[in-house]
């Protein structure tokens, strides 16, 4: 470790597939999840592409009913639980975190290593539920259906994602430690980048929410095996109890995807407009309130599901309050962009993609917040807009943004400018063009997980599916030139954008101990007015 | 491919203006927050895009007045939003007093609605115009919910338990019936038609099939099969309690708690019946869990319904004769609301 060569990094320290299988080094994990969640990604889109052909014309005649409920059911369980949750924190975050705080690697190595591994067997359970005929239940595995009606294959499913839950879980604990105890000399708490910050308030949420999921499943698994009645009335249970539990995890699920991406987007705006973050506290702190308050809002999934008439009072003035701290996010990015110096460089325009999706979906939210609108709307395509503008034009766009952002220190080299642009933009039209019509057919009312619908929605189908085929040529672009980068991009410079952080004080590729001597940090985060300016941001080097 | 391009939903209940105006204000406002946003973020990358020679532009920490104030300014507004949410969502959860009733059983695929005159429909529902219509609804299987788009309505059909919608619908027309919860293979097709009629039109149809009996009759002739008659004798030594005048009273219960004797409560004291043993009774009942359906439960609840109904209106205890239909003149609690 101390005599490097010069020009070793972590990437040509050791070649053949055992050094990967078996590596310690974060950055090296990191690459093996990004290699998981981009093949998972894949896949998901594949399903989402098959749902929009099916959904082109009102009959449904391309797939049999079965088969379209196991489509858009493993869409939805790809989406979340193998991509959407683990994506930013277990690609950027594991790759960043350690170099953010100025270390030379996670807390717990070896259990870094422990939970990509329950990633993949828990990712291959899922997947080999696939070959032996998959699950119906839709992502949300309500009972009773799930535990006493469908045929389908829902505990080889729930073991994989339970196992999937434990991944995050080591994850969390990870960051959390790493945090508190790994900090270079001078980096307190104060100075820390707001994507620590942020990942610190999702390792929170992860590690409280995560095992109520995985107790359910537990439990779902076991009426459905040994016959216990936890949640059918015919056994004796309680049909909605599961519901409560379900969304005690995943509406705070929602953070833990969410969470991550506004780290990211706070530091691609503050580099790409050269300014610090505007109310660098409240926007940490935020983060925390949203962590913690996104607790107590699960019952906004079940306005009508028969609950009290007092508890959807509840659950609906929390949900309007949880809603604060994300809007005064969105008021401090745009903030962040007074008076600065911008350029419009592929990182910053998925941010820009990103602001205006997410202030959709935030607002939308509201609606649903709001229990007169959500009776209305519930269920119905409306939900599926709203919450792909969240997820998707929330995490997905912050998710390709920080891997463009981040790309020439993880890999060496440049992605190319041009496309990088051209991705952003298509992206962003085929985005909205697929989820915006669903707004409208979902308040006309057309109920989510229909196989085939009545005629006078059509219109609105062949719009987002035709949306949705755009969007997809977008996600695949940047497939095929960060691949062809990795062999033929420019070499990058140490710190390409002249952007702040202790990650691009060390060499692109970094060394394996990250740091050739431990940084000692002396300053604020976005000490932006102390740096050059990048002329013409990206493009010149 | 239609032709004509629905952008807004028929509205043919009277919740449906109150919904929709709490929608449009919530959209207005959304886009004036959103516009605000975008104005903003287009204005500044405008007005401050990098130029050639740019010096590193001065710092700016924040600022508290302002950053309190984009704070406290949406909570109000939200308040608001809150406030008047909840006030459409009372109205959608409390029923008029007067209601005409018809019950509703979710079946893995299909709506199956009974009238308390007997009749019968499966994926219709025929309703009078400006009338309220109050639906009592159970599922024989799993979760369904039941949504009338054009009423601006929906409530999950839950099994083992009672849900309640209601609407007074304001046009005549025929609408679309969804199930908007995933219950399956066939969830798309659990479709069906709400037809509002005119009213004379409406009794001329409920009359029409003719041969039915009401709900409450068939209820008793159950009562009568199923040898419930032989406890519930309604003597003083019988073994069971007298259910003359049970519906909507308040039961004491061994161990001294008590209950309002709602529908959930007949319900369960069917099929579990040692779950809540009436005070001063052996739990000797036995189950009827298998031997009646969600149905044959409907139409025993319609008849001591009918039988308490009875007799309110004839307090000298004359025997129970159900006058059908009986639209539930006394407002009953059900297990929860909507
Ligand atoms: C090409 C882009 C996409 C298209 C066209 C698409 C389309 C759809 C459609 C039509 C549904 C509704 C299925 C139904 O309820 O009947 C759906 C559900 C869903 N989508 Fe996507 N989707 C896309 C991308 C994504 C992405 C990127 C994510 C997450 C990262 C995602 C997450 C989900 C989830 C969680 C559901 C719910 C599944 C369920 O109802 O069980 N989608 N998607
Ligand atoms: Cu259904």
């Amino acid at each position: 470790m101390s005599e490097r060569r010069p020009g070793t990094n972590y990437l040509n320290v050791s070649y053949g597939i055992r050094s990967w299988l078996f590596t310690v080094d974060h950055k090296r994990i990191a690459l093996l999840y990004l290699g998981s969640v981009t093949l998972m990604f894949l896949l998901g889109t594949v399903f989402a592409g098959l749902v929009r052909l099916e959904l082109l014309t009102p009959a449904g005649d391309l797939f049999s009913a079965d088969s379209y409920n196991k489509i858009f059911t493993m869409h939805g369980i790809v989406m979340v639980f193998f991509f959407l949750i683990p994506g930013i924190p277990a690609v950027l975050g594991n790759f960043l975190i350690p170099m953010m705080v100025g270390a030379r690697d996670l807390a717990f190595p070896r259990l870094n290593l422990l939970s990509w591994y329950l990633y993949t067997i828990g990712a291959l359970f899922t997947l080999f539920n696939i070959v032996i005929g998959g699950v119906d239940t839709g992502w949300t595995f309500y009972t009773p259906y799930s535990s006493a009606w469908t045929t389908t294959n829902i505990v080889p499913v729930a073991l994989g994602i339970f196992i999937t839950g434990f991944s995050s879980i080591l994850t969390g604990l990870n960051f959390i430690v790493t945090i508190h105890t790994m900090r270079a000399p001078g980096l307190t708490w104060f100075r820390l980048p707001l994507f620590v910050w942020a990942h610190y308030a999702m390792s929170i949420v992860v590690i409280l929410g995560t095992p109520v999921i995985a107790i359910t499943i537990v439990l779902l698994a076991l009426e459905r095996v040994f016959k216990l009645g936890f949640f059918d009335p015919a056994l004796g249970g309680d049909p909605v109890l599961f519901q409560h539990f379900f969304w005690f995890y995943s509406h705070p699920a929602v953070y833990i995807m969410i969470l991550p991406a506004m780290g990211v987007i706070s530091e691609i705006i503050a580099c790409f407009s050269r300014k610090r973050v505007f109310g660098y506290s409240f926007v940490a702190a935020s983060s925390l309130a949203i962590a913690l308050l996104g607790f107590l809002v699960w019952g906004h999934h079940m306005f009508v599901s028969g609950q009290s008439v007092f508890a959807g009072l509840v659950f609906s003035v929390l949900s309007f309050m949880v809603a604060i701290p994300s809007a005064v996010k969105v008021f401090n990015w745009t903030a962040t962009l007074y008076k600065g110096s911008i350029s419009f460089d592929t990182p910053m325009l998925y941010v820009f993609g990103f602001l205006g999706l997410f202030t959709i979906g935030g607002l939308t939210g509201l609606m649903l917040a709001c229990l007169g609108i959500d009776v209305h709307v519930h269920d119905t395509y409306f939900i599926v807009a709203h919450f792909h503008y969240i997820m998707v034009g929330g995490t997905v766009m912050a998710y390709l943004g920080g891997l463009h952002f981040w790309w020439p220190k993880i890999t060496g080299r440049m992605y190319p400018e041009w496309w990088g642009r051209l991705s952003a933009l298509i992206v962003f039209v085929g985005f909205n063009l697929t989820f915006l019509p669903q707004f409208i057919v979902g308040y006309l009312g057309m109920p989510r997980r229909y196989h085939a619908y009545p005629d006078e929605f059509q219109v609105f189908n062949v719009m987002s599916s035709a949306g949705a085929s755009i969007l997809g040529v977008g996600y695949l672009i940047p497939l095929f030139y960060f691949a062809w980068s990795m062999r033929y991009g420019k070499k990058a410079p140490d710190n390409p954008f002249q952007a702040t952080g202790l990650e691009w004080t060390t060499p692109s590729p970094p060394p394996t101990e990250n740091f050739p001597v431990t940084p000692v940090v002396t300053e604020e985060a976005y000490a932006y007015e102390k740096m050059p300016i990048p002329a013409g941001g990206a493009r010149a080097v | 491919m239609r032709s004509d391009l629905p952008l807004f939903p028929a509205q043919a209940s009277t919740t449906a203006p109150h919904v929709d105006l709490l929608f449009l204000v919530v959209v207005a406002l959304s886009i004036f927050f959103a516009s605000l946003v975008v104005v903003l973020l287009l204005g500044f990358a405008v007005k401050y895009r990098r130029r050639a020679g740019d010096k590193p532009p001065a710092p700016i920490e924040g600022n508290h007045a302002l950053e309190i104030a984009w704070m406290v300014i949406p909570l109000i507004l939200a308040m608001g939003v809150f406030v008047w949410g909840a006030e459409v969502y009372f109205r959608l959860s409390r029923p008029p007093d007067d209601t005409l009733n018809v019950n509703v059983v979710g079946k893995r695929w299909m709506w199956k609605l009974q009238h308390p005159s007997g009749r019968r429909e499966i994926n219709e529902l025929h309703v009078p115009v400006g009338t309220p219509v109050r639906l009592n609804m159970t599922s024989e299987d799993v979760i369904h919910s039941f949504f009338v788009p054009a009423f601006r309505i929906k409530a999950d059909v839950l099994p083992g338990r009672y849900t309640t919608l209601w609407f007074e619908a304001t046009r005549t027309g025929r609408y679309h019936l969804f199930c908007a919860e995933y219950c399956g293979t066939q969830h798309s097709g659990m479709t069906g038609w709400v037809e509002v009629m005119e009213p004379n039109a409406f009794q001329a149809w409920l009359s029409g099939a003719g041969s039915e009996v009401s709900m409450a009759a068939a209820g008793e002739r159950r009562f009568n099969d199923l040898g419930c008659a032989t406890c519930h004798s309604g003597t003083s030594g019988a073994r069971g309690p007298n259910l003359d005048k049970l519906y909507g009273s308040e039961v004491k219960l061994e161990g001294g708690k008590t209950a309002t004797a709602d529908e959930a409560y007949l319900r369960e004291s069917i099929l579990f019946p040692a779950a809540r043993v009436t005070a001063g009774y052996q739990p000797v009942m036995p189950t009827f869990r298998g031997l009646v359906n969600e149905e044959g439960i409907l139409e025993l609840i319609e008849y001591l319904k009918a039988r308490a109904a009875a007799q309110e209106t004839a307090p000298t205890g004359t025997p129970a004769v159900p006058t059908p239909p009986v639209p539930s003149a006394k407002k009953a609690t059900v297990g929860s609301l909507p």
